[in-house]
């Protein structure tokens, strides 16, 4: 069963998730609403990995030993300015799509294994994950005008 | 109709009359760093060169508006078609961003849109009164009035208030809440919670007439008597006598303000207010219904008229067929309206502008560098080389003397216009007196400067057709048609026949019929916690259909927490004797003298830890800045001190964040982290 592959890749990636937005309000602090907003964020995420602990508990947990092949993609350094912003906010998009899509798969796997428990995590994982890609969206469609069109540098 | 022939201490001695002298009456360009006179012919061809130059040069996004809570009507609407359908820029608001937005957001969230439901007779016919964070003696004094007919005559309600000062308004309660600051959404879930368990719920209006009960329900699930006592500091006991007298009494009234719209978590525990009306059915009806309460005379108007960056009506930038009618209205390309995002809000403006995108930057009757946060920052902005200010005001402030240019403006009883009240009523205010000197009425400066730049529709006729007060009136008539605030039965005929007629009747929702319609509500709506928009497709998809939203969001704590370095959290608000920044009361020398400068307030048990004495003077330290003021001792809960917001000089907000609610953008100015050493 490669389920626990799956759980492997969804508990790191959820921990990169999290460290990509805490990194991101640290290197934003000139804009409070994305250092509020991904803190507030970042503390939600690390609430998914533990209620993914039990599961993992059950199923056990393969890490894939080779990163590159089954594994977002890390998240390295903030940029600054109008266009760096919008960047790293395309970047936790990106990462957050990842996790989503993710937890997709492992609630199809407990829809088949009919895993109640697993579903109900599932299930409310998914919709904090929604919440995250739409705050995204929502600034990224904000910033992105000023950034492309008006912005120095 | 509204105040009862009464007046409050600034009514009274505030107003106009008092002070002709100290006038702003010739325009002011700076000239080698020096603001020095010259004619309007000057100084709007240096205003329209610039804006020229800048759209040409980088586009629409170059500008930015922000005006006030204290124009009339006729010049928000007017303001507002300059800039969406003029200029064409989406970074215009009101400083009703610092006092009213969450009013305005909380509506559109629980109801679809903006518009209060209750109106001030149901002051004298309520048997509760909750006021949530809303020190009503300080603020509106003769609303206060009504109340104490009530309280020292026959039939008294119920008193609630929750504020962690014990003011005198608090002193006239059955219950006083004082929770400390930041933790207003833990309270509030607390008091669902409790209707929730001891079933003062009406089912059936629940289920006919909203969205979103089990959500809420589970959301406040865990907020017990003693877990929200914790997070709050307050007793269970008394949380659970207020949920009793909400959940028992049978006409309710509340009304909201700044301690819940200056907090971190604003738009969310305002709506928590709407949802517990909403869970008894108690709004629209006589004596029962919320306040989500104005502060300035017109902030409804720039609310209604577009110029907090709304569209102007409570149409929804995000639905195209609203765009569209604006479009057909003004005779422009749909695409000339900004309606790709939310309209930019006043923090992010001023963000704009100090990242340089933001270049043009129009001032109107508002003085920013006293009144908004971290005011170092905000200096530094107004003083940048590449930003040209304009500040259009009826004396010289703090923020005139860092303008590129300043403009004389007019105040009320020098121009005519309509001013729209908290419960919807419409006034005409007509014209007493000539302006003195050169000044102008805003809305003569506004149509000057869209005249000067040659603003023309589609067709190639001018944009801007009116040209007196009137005529702006009707332009905004027929802007309403069919929307919320629908003004198209008033004319200033009608006005000027009695003492002002609401829109939309007295009060709005009896039938428990709400504007969410898909095709007509104000916004979709947003994710409390984050902010996050509501897509059109998601909100189609719960189909509300004239239900209200029960909108549940856990409580999260503020993000500046008092610690080691900074143990106390402060406050900031009113005293009773003046306006805002003081640019009008400060020249009326009774209330000049009633209180002459600012001090802070701390609880005695504070006090005597700091080993302070009352007149003390301190130094009041945040991350950002400091005051220097003389203690006052008494009337704050421990931990907590207070700083009045008025004065220019030791400004309370030298020590405020640049922090925002994240759905109503409204500062959070009563949440910050300080420190008190003697002097």
């Amino acid at each position: 069963m490669h389920l626990a592959t799956y759980l492997g890749l969804l508990h790191t990636s959820l921990q990169t998730l999290a460290d990509a937005f805490r990194e991101v309000a640290k290197g934003h602090g000139d804009e409070p609403d994305v250092e509020h907003t991904c803190h507030v964020l970042s503390k939600r995420i690390d609430a998914q990995v533990e209620k993914l602990g039990p599961i993992v508990e059950r199923y056990g947990e393969h890490r894939e030993p080779e990163p590159e092949r089954l594994h977002a993609a890390e998240f390295s350094q903030t940029r600054s300015g109008g266009v760096g912003l919008l960047r790293d906010l395309q970047d936790l998009y990106a990462l957050a799509s990842f996790t989503d899509i993710t937890w997709t798969v492992v609630g199809q796997a407990a829809q088949g294994l009919r895993d109640k428990e697993l579903l109900d995590v599932v299930s409310s994982c998914e919709q904090d994950t929604a919440r995250q890609l739409a705050w995204l969206k929502t600034r990224i469609k904000q910033s992105a005008p000023q950034a492309l069109i008006a912005a120095r540098g | 109709m509204v105040n009862h022939g009464r007046m409050g201490p600034k009514g009274l001695y505030g107003s106009w009359q008092a002070h002709r002298k100290d006038r702003l009456t010739k325009p002011l360009i700076r000239r080698d760093g020096e603001l020095v006179e010259t004619d309007w012919n000057t100084v709007m061809d240096a205003i329209v060169r610039r804006s020229q130059d800048l759209l040409a040069e980088v586009g629409p996004l170059s500008h930015g508006f922000y005006t006030s809570g204290q124009l009339f009507l006729e010049e928000y609407y007017t303001l507002g078609v300059i800039g969406k359908a003029g200029i064409g820029t989406p970074h215009m608001d009101g400083n009703t961003r610092l006092c009213t937005a969450t009013a305005g957001a909380s509506l559109k969230e629980s109801f679809g849109s903006d518009g209060q439901p209750a109106c001030h007779a149901d002051i004298d016919l309520c048997d509760a009164l909750f006021l949530f964070g809303h020190n009503m003696a300080s603020t509106q004094t003769v609303m206060w009035a009504r109340v104490l007919d009530r309280i020292a005559g026959p039939d008294r309600p119920r008193v609630v208030v929750v504020d962690p000062r014990t003011t005198p308004t608090a002193e006239a309660a059955d219950v006083h809440l004082a929770p400390l600051p930041g933790t207003n959404q833990a309270l509030l879930n607390g008091l669902l919670r409790a209707l929730i368990e001891h079933d003062w719920l009406d089912h059936e209006y629940i289920s006919r007439h909203t969205l979103g009960f089990d959500e809420l329900k589970a959301t406040v699930e865990p907020y017990t008597p003693e877990h929200v006592a914790s997070i709050c500091r307050i007793s269970p006991v008394d949380l659970l006598r207020a949920a009793e007298i909400f959940g028992t009494s049978e006409r309710v009234l509340s009304t909201v303000l700044q301690g819940f719209y200056q907090s971190h978590q604003a738009t969310a525990a305002s709506c928590q207010v709407n949802n517990l009306h909403l869970l008894r059915g108690l709004l629209g009806k006589p004596g029962s219904g919320v306040l989500q309460m104005n502060g300035q005379p017109t902030a409804q108007n720039t609310r209604e008229a577009g110029a907090d960056g709304d569209l102007p009506g409570f149409r929804n930038w995000d639905n195209p067929e609203h765009v569209q009618e604006l479009a057909r209205l003004w005779h422009v390309d749909p695409l000339t309206i900004p309606h790709w995002a939310p309209p930019t809000h006043a923090m992010q403006i001023w963000r704009y502008a100090e990242q340089g995108s933001i270049k043009f930057l129009w001032i109107s009757a508002t003085n920013p560098a006293v009144s908004l946060p971290e005011l170092s920052r905000v200096r530094d902005i107004l003083r940048r080389e590449d930003l040209f200010v304009i500040a259009q005001d009826a004396f010289r402030t703090e923020t005139t003397e860092l303008a590129d240019v300043v403009l004389p403006a007019a105040l009320w009883g020098e121009k005519q216009g309509t001013f729209t009240n908290l419960s919807r009523v419409v006034h005409l205010s007509e014209q007493a007196v000539e302006p003195p000197g050169e000044a102008r009425s805003d809305l003569d400066i506004f149509l000057d400067y869209a005249n000067r730049m040659g603003f023309r529709n589609r067709d190639g006729d001018p944009l801007i057709t009116w040209k007196d007060p009137e005529g702006a009136f009707d332009a905004w008539r027929e802007c309403s048609r069919g929307r919320p605030c629908d003004y198209t039965e008033l004319s200033y005929e009608r006005l000027r026949g009695g003492s002002g007629i609401p829109w939309g009747g007295e009060r709005l929702y009896a039938d428990g019929h709400f504007p969410t319609d898909a095709s007509y509500c104000e916004d979709y709506g947003h994710d409390l916690l984050t902010g996050a928009s509501t897509t059109p497709t998601d909100y189609k998809a719960r189909r509300p259909d004239g239900r209200a939203f029960l909108k549940a969001a856990e409580y999260t704590p503020a993000p500046e927490q008092p610690g080691d370095e900074y143990p106390f959290i402060c406050t900031t608000g009113r005293t009773v004797y003046h306006f805002h920044t003081r640019t009008k009361t400060r020249r009326a020398p009774e209330l000049q003298k009633a209180a002459p400068e600012p001090w802070v307030e701390m609880s005695a048990s504070d006090a005597a830890t700091l080993d302070l004495a009352d007149g003390d003077v301190v130094r009041v330290e945040s991350e950002r800045g400091f005051v220097e003021v003389p203690v006052r001792i008494g009337r704050c809960r421990d931990g907590v001190v207070f700083l009045p917001f008025h004065y220019g000089f030791q400004a309370a907000n030298e020590l405020t964040a640049t922090q925002w609610d994240p759905v109503s953008k409204q500062p959070l100015f009563k949440i910050s982290a300080v420190r008190i050493r003697r002097v």
